[in-house]
């Protein structure tokens, strides 16, 4: 594989651009594998690369229904951001950051990570203690953690409304000043280069039909493309993990949900953080381009489409006005919608399951794409060594059984709200 | 936007209702030995499958009447409401 290089590019301009080498082959499926990862989204490329790179497994296939990074990994708002109260969620995410920061090098891949840092806004004297106490909390868990006034907010997001006299004033934030954002297209591509380089076949327009199991292990998994023997089988599929899990005989603490995200036109830099409404569930950006990057609420009952409703993205927008007043002047570029797996805890889950060889990687909820590099690097470690590493230990799949829940934001089981 | 009809009120937009999730849990029964299982089930563990679904709806911003939905969740189409102590028809 050609190494993305300044040297490289010289090279290649002088043949006008025309020989360089595909990013990925496109292979049909062998017989046999010995590990196959289902889900070519940015949680599947990535759990093959590490397996291909710290475990040494590269006879490793990744089938896609679609294509490469055409799920959420292509369809998120791009944060990324360990600002976590309970240990496993920061142990986890804070891991999760120092991967991400040395994912270009690592991939030798442009993804574009940009640590402008993140703000929660708080809106009263109540939220800024749990702000308090959530800082500290990073904090004892060595994650970056600032407690802002008022006064320190509105001198680095002077437009958001500062005014007197709303609904919800201002009264400082918490936040986390290495979190950022990064191109998400970029990092399915990067761990795709890099997985493929490394002998995993990517195999896109695959649909897995069926399992083979037999005496409590898999033996192999049935696709659109043939049958593929297999003793080690890792499912990565997001919001259509009830369907795999329908095919497998198990019911899951997961609910499918939709969520819609947005940009505007593109405008001159305007934000260079990612900032949250404290009052109400909605995140903005500011992208490369200039687009104002949004998203916020669930539409709010299970679904499959990939589209939304206008009075779910209404009430998302109202409140991204009532924060910041002069996005109501922007006209909507695009709007689009993910389907997402909602977890009855709010935390994903990475286990091994009751099949021998089918471990199971979801509940992803809103937080998939900052959780990518972490998410492939423990699921690897979990499918190639057998067992859960200690930083996945929490995301057990008995915790829903055993009553040890990691509910981040004490919701309950209302996936709906959360 | 959905348009859900209310038995008790008629055809109203999504705005008046809020969701309350799969129609067909079934709390296990009061006075009977539950086991952990059953439990689980009944709070965790849901199909949430693409395809019909039926599902509680609250009418809060009209009747405020919990009402059942059989609705798509791939399509969105709505198919049939029913009250809330009425029995869906397998």
């Amino acid at each position: 594989m050609q190494k993305y290089s300044i040297f490289n590019l010289v090279k290649n301009a002088l043949s006008n651009h025309e020989n360089w080498d595909l990013a990925w082959k496109d292979p049909t499926p062998k017989k046999e594998y010995d590990v196959v990862i289902i889900g070519g989204g940015g949680h599947g490329l990535a759990t093959a690369y590490y397996l291909a790179k710290e475990h040494n497994i590269t006879n490793v296939a990744i089938i896609e229904k679609g294509w490469i990074g055409g799920g959420n990994v292509g369809r998120n708002t791009t944060i990324i951001r360990s600002n976590y109260m309970h240990d496993d969620n920061a142990l986890f995410s804070e891991f999760g950051m120092d991967l991400w920061r040395k994912m270009s090098q690592d991939l030798n891949y442009n993804v574009m990570f940009s640590p402008r840092g993140i703000i929660n806004l708080a809106h009263s004297d109540a939220q800024m203690n749990v702000y308090a106490r959530r800082g500290n909390s990073m904090r004892l868990n060595g994650i970056d953690a600032v407690l802002l006034n008022r006064e320190q907010v509105k001198e680095i997001i002077p437009m958001a409304d500062f005014s007197e006299n709303v609904r919800f004033p201002i009264f400082g934030g918490l936040m986390q000043p290495s979190a950022g954002t990064a191109r998400h297209d970029a990092v399915a591509w990067g761990y795709a280069r890099q997985a493929d380089s490394m002998g995993v076949d990517i195999i896109q327009n695959c649909e897995v039909t069926g399992f083979d199991i037999s005496a409590g292990k898999i033996n192999g998994v049935r696709t659109s493309r043939g049958d593929i023997k297999v003793k080690k089988i890792g499912l990565c599929v997001a919001g259509s993990t009830n369907i795999l899990a329908e095919k497998l005989n198990m019911t899951l603490p997961i609910e499918t949900h939709l969520l819609q995200a947005c940009v505007s036109e593109p405008v001159k830099p305007v934000l260079d953080r990612v900032v949250t409404f404290g009052a109400g569930h909605f995140y903005i950006s500011q992208s490369d381009k200039g687009e104002m990057v949004m998203g916020g609420d669930l539409d709010g009952y299970n679904s499959y489409a990939q589209r939304g409703n206008l009075p779910t993205l209404q009430h998302v927008l109202t409140e991204g006005i009532a924060m910041m007043p002069f996005l109501s002047k922007l006209k909507m570029l695009r709007t689009w919608g993910g389907i997402m797996d909602m977890s009855m805890d709010g935390s994903p889950i990475i286990d091994k399951t009751h099949i021998e060889g089918l471990y199971l990687n979801c509940g992803w909820c809103y937080g998939g794409f900052k959780a990518t590099p972490a998410s492939g690097w423990t699921f690897a470690h979990t499918i190639a060594q057998d067992r859960v590493h200690k930083l996945n230990a929490g995301y057990s799949l008995e915790r829903f059984n055993t009553g040890y829940l990691l509910d981040e934001k004490g919701l309950g089981t209302k996936t709906w709200i959360s | 936007m959905l348009y859900i009809f209310c038995p008790h009120c008629g055809m109203r937009s999504q705005n008046e209702f809020s969701y309350g999730g799969d129609a067909t849990v079934k709390r296990p029964e009061l006075n009977k030995e539950v086991s952990d299982k059953d439990w689980d089930n009944f709070v965790y563990n849901r199909k949430s499958l693409r395809g019909k679904h039926w599902e509680l709806w609250q009418h809060i911003s009209g009747c405020r009447q919990w009402i059942k939905v059989e609705r798509d969740t791939g399509t969105h189409e709505i198919f049939n409401t029913l009250k809330a102590d009425e029995e869906i028809s397998k």
